[in-house]
């Protein structure tokens, strides 16, 4: 039984191959793109929308105010990283119910991946807003003592990003397909649903917790313009 | 191994890539939609507000005119009023003026009629009285009717006596003048004759006496002399049946 879509080889030379990791990643990632250019293709400004469009809002619409709901101001910002991370790893798990498919999220490489993501984008996101000095100052808040567990904790929260969705997938399918070979009626169909569940729920956990590491990181700016700087 | 090293960097590329082709072809026209379509309905707001305010002002504008219409008109209407009242008296006077002259004119035509008709009634009574009255002393006697009205005459010439014998008696002695003698139709000789003879006798003296027909006198004969005046005739009765008849008229009640 394989563990994961990596072990899934379609073409080797050397160390550069085409896995089942990133080969379903391409496909998500042909899919994603095509279904939004051609939603996108004809957007409507007036009052009259067509049904795609409205999901279509209606998700950014809901990622922009989840964003802002972390605190962070300027929502339109963020939505290109922490949406990006929500809709692919939503689509990732939606397309369990595809027969022969197998979650690219499922493997520890991508959720690494993204890990390895959001454990650079937050530190740049920071940097971004407040500086260099001002970021890094922010890693001997409120005290110098507190340097190294503030740098374990980046690694930490970055490995159990990584870990925490990569278990939650891998196990799910894992449980569809031992089910499969036991009882392979019924249950299984309610395992997948399960599944669909707990994948959406990873998606919102995996963004929102990169969500709100990006708005820890630019924390101590200040609110706005007219008040005082922060001390 | 459950990480691929490989596979770690190829899948953070292929997420960079996807998070270019979301922003792209996803969030950006989504986001652009949306701020098109919020500056469309905040444009619209704003003309629906601008037109809600150009509304209450064109809303009050009207009132302010309505009732300056209201005031205006009240006042043409108690203008009017107050003229009409004073043409409608006017024209009720001029309408009770216009009345009293018709009605003085319908009294004057009524009166008109009345004497007419007194008149017509006095010449019919006289015609028939007369006609009545010769048909009787024609089938009474046989002298003419004229014979007996000079026969009459010659007797009360006669039997004239005291004030008023005295007063014609001094009328024919001061006068030089003839006496004149009027009767209705032409008198014969024979009746000249006795007349005068009568007149001679009565008053003792020779009076001048000129004939004269005057068919006025309907029946009868009068002798007039320096102011006095005696005489006898049918006209005479009936002026008093005239005046009895037209006392008869005035008591009865107006004709409506």
């Amino acid at each position: 039984m394989r563990l994961s879509s990596d072990q899934m080889i379609f073409w080797q030379h050397g160390f550069l191959k085409i896995n089942g990791t990133i080969a379903f990643t391409w496909g998500l990632m042909l899919l994603m793109a095509i279904g939004s250019k051609l939603i996108t293709r004809r957007l409507s400004t007036g009052l009259d929308r067509t049904r795609w469009q409205n999901l279509l809002e209606i998700v950014v619409t809901g990622i922009n105010q989840q964003i802002e709901e972390v605190g962070l101001r300027h929502p339109e910002k963020y939505i290109g990283f922490v949406g990006t991370l929500f809709l692919f790893v939503a689509m990732a798990n939606i397309c369990t119910i595809l027969p022969g498919y197998s979650p690219p999220t499922g493997s520890l490489s991508t959720t690494a991946a993204l890990a390895l993501s959001v454990f650079i984008a937050v530190p740049l996101f920071g940097i971004g807003d407040q500086g260099v000095r001002g970021y890094l100052r922010s890693y001997v808040q409120p005290t110098v003592i507190m340097l190294p567990f503030n740098i374990i904790s980046e690694f930490s929260r970055t490995l159990a990003l990584a870990v925490r969705l990569f278990g939650n997938m891998m196990s799910g399918a894992m449980i569809i397909a031992i089910l499969l070979t036991i009882t392979p009626f019924v249950f299984p169909i309610f395992m997948t649903m399960l599944g669909l569940l707990t994948g959406m729920v990873q998606a919102y956990i995996f963004s929102i917790l990169a969500a709100v590491y990006i708005a820890a990181a630019t924390r101590t700016r200040k609110p706005d313009a007219a008040s005082a700087p922060a001390t | 191994m459950l990480i691929d090293w490989f596979t770690v960097v190829a899948q953070a590329l292929n997420f960079l890539i996807l998070v270019w082709l979301m922003k792209r072809y996803l969030y950006k026209p989504i986001l652009n939609a949306i701020a098109a379509r919020e500056k469309l309905v905040a444009g619209e707001l704003s003309d629906a507000a601008a037109k809600k305010t150009e509304a209450q002002k064109d809303r009050d504008e009207f009132q302010r005119k309505n009732e300056e219409f209201d005031r205006q008109r009240a006042a043409l209407l108690s203008k009017a009023t107050d003229e009409a009242k004073a043409e409608r008296a006017r024209l009720l006077d001029e309408a009770r003026k216009a009345a009293d002259v018709l009605s003085a004119s319908r009294h004057d035509a009524l009166n008109g009629e009345v004497r007419s008709l007194n008149q017509s009634i006095s010449r019919r009574t006289q015609d028939e009285v007369f006609a009545i009255a010769r048909k009787a002393l024609a089938d009474l006697a046989t002298v003419s009717l004229e014979e007996r009205i000079g026969e009459v005459f010659t007797r009360r010439v006669h039997s004239l006596n005291g004030k008023a014998k005295d007063c014609l008696a001094s009328a024919i002695r001061t006068t030089s003048d003839p006496a004149l003698l009027r009767s209705a139709f032409d008198m014969p000789a024979g009746q000249q004759a006795a007349i005068r003879n009568a007149l001679n006798e009565t008053f003792s003296a020779d009076v001048k006496v000129r004939f004269e027909t005057t068919p006025d006198l309907v029946a009868g004969i009068e002798l007039s002399t320096n102011g006095q005046e005696i005489g006898w005739s049918i006209s005479d009765y009936l002026a008093s049946m005239e005046k009895s008849v037209g006392e008869l008229l005035k008591s009865a009640p107006d004709v409506q």
